[in-house]
């Protein structure tokens, strides 16, 4: 199993943590925000529920925009802009 | 979509309606085993809550260091906060069916072990249990092969052996018990020194008594002292560590100008509360039905003239579920670990594993068919509890271990198991409970469990380093 970071175009990126669980998908999540610039949005999908709560306060905390929130097929996708 | 959450629905009425039945059986079977049927509801309600407020103690530290966000660990707080109130409540009008447990470094370590298992496993003892209830399967390795099976192999070898002092050995054999059911290096550990440590509840030193005559020392020895202000401390704590500079940034250009004064930061903490609504709303309810939970146990232990599901197993002529002592585990409030390892006992004795020659089963806590077994009955309430809530939220989604998850699953689940053990619980019985009962050895195994929390963290952060070292290679 592996997990997916992609640069999609200019200042994109996709994360898909699928089949991960606690703590994975939220360190994974983090780390790609580490490595992006501000203003660069990360597209991430990840299907552990409890993870999104833990991912959606630390983005608020540091002050990153998060959007595009929606479950298709148990799978979770929100869009992540660097703040 | 919708069609979906027509079966995810339809399962959900199908599981309680399945314990509904369940539950009018024994009923029929026999009026004693509504005390069982107590252990259920309490366990499905507890599935429920944990679900839906994502409760887990392994989030609490583990997100604080691995993400920086708070919101399990306020949430544990705010539920002990309550759930301490209630205990007090109880005890002060002899309807508490808790009791402190032996106090000692062994509790410190054993929270270590605990943590990082947590960590590594993606969920605490009752986290992994809602977790399955989810449809997660690597909580299920976690629970099935390190809390069942791995805990009962724990009480039952001779492999620590090596790790007992040879006073301890002395000790044991003075307590004169059955040749036969002290076998194991653990049977030695409990016999020779946990129970010769004294247990320490605040209500119960001569202090507090002296000072406090009456109730008062319930509410301000154990609720006050040992669960609030410890609570609200670490409240802000967390607070000045992990969400002040944020909130203040935010606050002072929402006002325009500078945001120094204590109003603000009293507005952050509460901001710090109400981050997380979900959760901190089901700390409160926890808080409270933990509380419940406790009151009904001990209305059924009078109702039935008992101190212990044995007595009535016994009357019931169930002979063979009770240990030597004539009880089972029944612990009278919420516990985990414990009756998983009589599960996981109880499948090793089908494969022809002697379980009852041991203090752990033979002694203390029974050997009862898993039917019969009421803590187990709560476990396996909080799966289907958790299972009932994720369907309906059309959370449920069975999920394989996969690579590395199995490895990360079996592994946290055998140190959980291992951790569990030597302080005599886990992240409910160890820590949960004991705090809020006014028993300091909680915090103890708080503070090992937040210690090992953080070598998983580290552990993780380093692994994770390099799979994404890996995937950037290509950018």
């Amino acid at each position: 199993m592996a997990m997916k970071f992609e640069k999609t175009g200019d200042g994109t990126y996709m994360l898909d943590v699928c089949g991960y669980v606690c703590p994975h998908p939220q360190i994974y999540c983090k780390k790609s925000l580490e490595k992006m610039n501000e203003g660069d949005v990360v597209e991430v999908i990840l299907d552990n529920p409890s993870s999104v709560e833990t991912i959606i306060q630390m983005c608020d905390q540091v002050g990153h925009d998060v959007s595009d929130r929606k479950t298709e097929g148990g799978k979770i996708h929100m869009k992540i802009k660097k703040g | 979509m919708e069609e979906n959450g027509t079966k995810n629905k339809m399962w959900a009425f199908l599981i309680t309606g399945a314990l509904i039945l369940i539950s009018f059986m024994y009923y029929k079977a026999n009026v004693f085993y509504m005390y069982l049927v107590a252990y259920i509801w309490f366990g499905f309600a507890y599935g429920m809550m944990l679900q839906y407020g994502r409760f887990c103690f392994a989030s609490a530290s583990r997100d604080l260091f691995a993400a920086g966000v708070p919101r399990m660990a306020v949430g544990i707080l705010v539920a002990l906060m309550f759930f301490s109130l209630i205990q007090a409540t109880l005890a002060s009008t002899n309807m508490s069916t808790f009791h402190p447990a032996p106090f000692g470094i062994h509790t410190l370590i054993a929270g270590l072990i605990f943590g990082v298992g947590m960590v590594l496993s993606g969920g605490c003892a009752s986290g992994s249990l809602y977790k399955i209830g989810e449809g997660n399967m690597t909580s299920f390795l976690a629970a099935f092969f390190g809390l069942c099976i791995g805990q009962a192999v724990f009480v039952d070898v001779k492999w620590f052996d090596f790790l007992i002092p040879q006073s301890w050995v002395a000790t044991a054999a003075a307590k004169g018990l059955p040749a036969d059911k002290m076998t194991s290096s653990f049977d030695t550990y409990l016999a020779g020194y946990v129970w010769d440590k004294p247990t320490l509840r605040m209500s119960d030193t001569a202090a507090i008594k002296a000072a406090l005559p009456g109730a008062s020392k319930y509410f301000i020895g154990d609720a006050l002292l040992t669960a609030l202000i410890p609570a609200v401390i670490l409240l802000i704590v967390i607070y000045v560590f992990y969400t002040r500079k944020g909130f203040l940034k935010k606050r002072a250009k929402q006002k325009g100008g500078a945001a120094t004064g204590l109003g603000d930061d009293a507005a952050g903490i509460w901001s710090m509360i109400t981050a997380s609504q979900r959760t901190t709303l089901m700390g409160v309810l926890i808080g409270i039905v933990a509380g419940l939970h406790i009151l009904v146990m001990k209305g059924m232990q009078l109702r039935f003239g008992v101190d212990n599901f044995g007595r009535l197993l016994t009357k019931m002529g169930h002979t063979g579920d009770v240990s030597i002592s004539g009880k089972v585990f029944d612990p009278g409030y919420w516990y985990i670990t414990s009756q998983e390892g009589q599960f996981g006992a109880w499948i090793l004795e089908k494969f022809g594993w002697n379980m009852h020659d041991n203090i752990f089963f033979g002694v203390n806590n029974g050997l009862p068919e898993p039917w019969r077994n009421p803590a187990l009955w709560m476990s396996f309430g909080i799966i289907f509890g958790a299972m009932v809530m994720a369907r309906l939220s059309n959370e449920f989604k069975f999920k394989m271990p996969k690579g590395e998850l199995i490895v990360w699953g079996l592994l946290g689940g055998l140190l959980m198991g291992f951790g569990s053990r030597p302080a005599l619980g886990c992240n409910i019985g160890a820590f949960f409970i004991r705090v809020a009962g006014g028993d300091p050895s909680g915090w103890l195994y708080g503070t090992g469990m937040v210690g090992g929390a953080f070598i998983g963290v580290k552990f993780f952060n380093w692994w994770s380093e390099r799979k994404m070292a890996k995937e950037m290679e290509a950018f």
